[in-house]
């Protein structure tokens, strides 16, 4: 469906790095990176409004980098929108529409069907300026919509949307995706890009850091950027060392030793682990765990599942633990606990 | 109508902020205002009531004042044509020499305008190109409405594209990909998206020109002194009678000059609301 092949551009300050992947029929590509990352600057190249160095784009299997901007057939949401202030809601959502050779009568019946799909139906007859962000963010939607487009791209289309239209847009996004359409939608939120998402690419500085499922890419973050924006709390600066017991490696922060599986090479690095593979006790645990650290509470807070014990035994370790075991174990803080971590469910990331 | 609390509030802040400055540079205004508008009631009040009536009554007057209007109308719609498109390319693009085509553009505000109407008489006399092009087709500029329209034109447009220019830049370059991103083929982008955002600029700068054209005198008198536009009368009529005959036709083509000023404005703001 939408195919890009190591896409080049580079500026006085900033630069688009060998950017390679693919949107197949149906996918719902995430471009999720901080802002600053180059993630619009990625949509505009597609869409051609900014002329790439290097690199291929192809539409169904089709070269479009030498095509002009109306013919490429790739829909582009604006972040800031640019709705058409001297037009109506009816008359911006047939924009693309009239075109066509449609017929007005035609014109019309299909900007009320897109209108009433997204919601807006008694809008048509308004003013851009009179309309809220949520509102202008759905015209927007549903003018490009008209376009019919083979591939939807969105340049943080939640972002200028209040907390309470959120959901109902991302409902509205996820519906149009499961009637097939192809989006391609960046954002710099992480749980926008997890709770949408069928493929994310992670982009920082100007270059995808990592692509694959929400699922493979969160849970084996190839790199420290992508441990960090997925938001695991436990990740820890450090050094391995050669010293081994079996097959385990040594990685030490601070003063605390941690063991773990890795064939990386010995160094600085990263370990991430989640708060799920943190076990909580109060007597020293006879587990199978072998990193098992004495420690205080030090926080207990509510979480949407359970509750987030935050441990320090030197370093700071978040463990996630469900109601009934803080009350069981009267979980509180400064309160003296065990803590453990199987060595298989830590990663070790390198210092590159 | 502003409310009584706001100019309440506006007093205040005035006499909390005296300053010397601000008075000072209220007279120096005030002494510039009294500049532009005493001589123009001097002469208003220095022509007698009759002598305007009998003025206006005169065909050679009434002929002149239309063939000034409807010439510098002709001059601006004719060369918005060409301004439009030019300041458009001038906002949206950044090209080699443009900073020198800007300048051309600002040529004729500075050159002086007798000199402008030499140079245009040598530029479409019998013997230039376009004067043997013109004469072949079987009319002549020299002497005839088409010439005065150049020379309006040549003096006045750079109002017109300047506008207009400004009026492109301002209007987002982002809708305009918006709507090339919508299929909309370039053409279909200037006309529905470009030119009705610039409207607003494009009128102004329309009125500007179509102002300035009606009271060129420069120009017009060494390019066509026949037929006779409203300025050349009055020139004529001071050289041969003197001022009390000069007068009444000054006072009839500046009020005149107003009322179509005000008419042009009050027909673009109505269709302003219109949109």
């Amino acid at each position: 469906m939408l195919r890009v092949e190591g896409i080049s551009k580079k500026y006085k300050q900033f630069e688009i790095k060998n950017i390679t992947f693919q949107a197949n029929p149906g996918d719902y590509f995430m471009l999720l990176g901080p802002s600053g990352a180059g993630k619009s600057v990625i949509l505009e190249i597609i869409a051609g409004l900014i002329k790439h160095d290097e690199g291929r784009i192809l539409v169904d299997d089709i070269e479009v980098s030498g095509l002009s901007i109306s013919k490429r057939n790739v829909g582009l949401v604006f972040q800031d929108l640019a709705i058409f202030p001297n037009m109506n809601v009816a008359q911006n959502i047939g924009y693309p529409i009239r075109r066509k050779g449609f017929k007005r009568v035609d014109e019309k019946s299909k900007v009320l069907q897109i209108a009433e799909k997204l919601s807006i139906a008694h809008l048509l007859e308004r003013n851009p300026s009179s309309l809220s962000g949520g509102e202008l963010q759905r015209v927007a939607l549903a003018r490009t919509l008209a376009l019919e487009p083979k591939v939807l791209l969105l340049d943080e289309p939640l972002s200028a949307v209040d907390v309470q239209l959120r959901s109902g847009l991302m409902a509205l996004l996820r519906g149009l995706n499961r009637e097939g359409q192809t989006i391609v939608h960046v954002t710099h939120d992480y749980d926008e890009a997890i709770s949408l998402g069928t493929n994310v690419a992670v982009v920082n500085n100007g270059s995808i850091v990592q692509t694959g499922t929400p699922v493979d890419v969160f849970r084996n973050p190839a790199s420290e950027f992508v441990a960090n924006f997925s938001g695991i709390k436990n990740f820890f600066q450090g050094t391995i060392f050669e010293k081994t017991e079996h097959d385990l490696r040594c990685f030490v922060t601070g003063n605390i030793k941690i063991w773990l599986y890795t064939d990386d090479a010995v160094g600085e690095g990263f370990i991430s682990f989640s708060e799920n593979s943190v076990a909580v006790s109060i007597e020293k645990p006879d587990s199978s765990a072998i990193n098992t650290y004495k420690g205080i509470i030090v926080d207990v807070f509510q979480q949407k599942h359970g509750f987030e014990i935050w441990v320090d035994v030197g370093i700071n370790i978040a463990a996630l633990v469900t109601w009934e075991s803080v009350e069981r174990l009267d979980l509180r803080p400064n309160k003296e606990v065990w803590v453990s971590v199987k060595a298989n469910a830590l990663r070790f990331i390198e210092k590159i | 109508m502003s409310n009584p609390s706001k100019q309440n509030n506006s007093l205040y802040t005035i006499s909390q902020n005296f300053s010397w400055f601000r008075l000072i540079a209220t007279l120096l205004g005030g002494i510039l205002l009294l500049f532009i508008i005493s001589p123009i009631l001097g002469l208003v009040l220095a022509t007698p009531i009759e002598s305007l009536f009998k003025t206006a009554g005169e065909q050679e007057v009434q002929e002149s004042i239309w063939l000034t209007i409807w010439v510098a109308m002709a001059a601006t719609v004719l060369f918005a044509m060409l301004s439009i498109p030019l300041a458009y390319l001038l906002a949206r693009y950044n090209f080699p020499l443009r900073r020198l085509v800007l300048g051309i553009i600002d040529l004729p505000v500075v050159v002086p305008h007798s000199a402008a109407g030499i140079a245009l008489l040598g530029f479409m006399a019998r013997d230039s190109i376009l004067g043997k092009t013109s004469s072949a087709m079987g009319f002549d500029f020299v002497g005839s409405p088409a010439g005065i329209a150049l020379a309006m034109a040549f003096v006045s447009v750079p109002f017109l594209i300047n506008y207009a220019r400004e009026g492109f830049s301002a209007v987002p370059e982002r809708l305009e990909k918006a709507a090339l991103n919508l299929g909309a083929s370039p053409a279909r982008v200037f006309f529905t998206i470009s030119l009705p955002l610039a409207w607003k600029s494009i009128v102004s700068g329309f009125i500007m020109m179509f102002a300035r054209g009606m009271s060129e005198f420069g120009a017009v008198v060494i390019v066509a002194y026949h037929p006779m536009i409203t300025p050349v009368l009055i020139f004529e009529r001071f050289g041969a009678f003197g001022l009390k005959y000069a007068r009444p036709v000054a006072v009839i083509f500046i009020a005149v000059c107003l009322l179509v000023f005000v008419l042009v404005r009050l027909i673009a703001r109505k269709e302003k609301k219109d949109a």
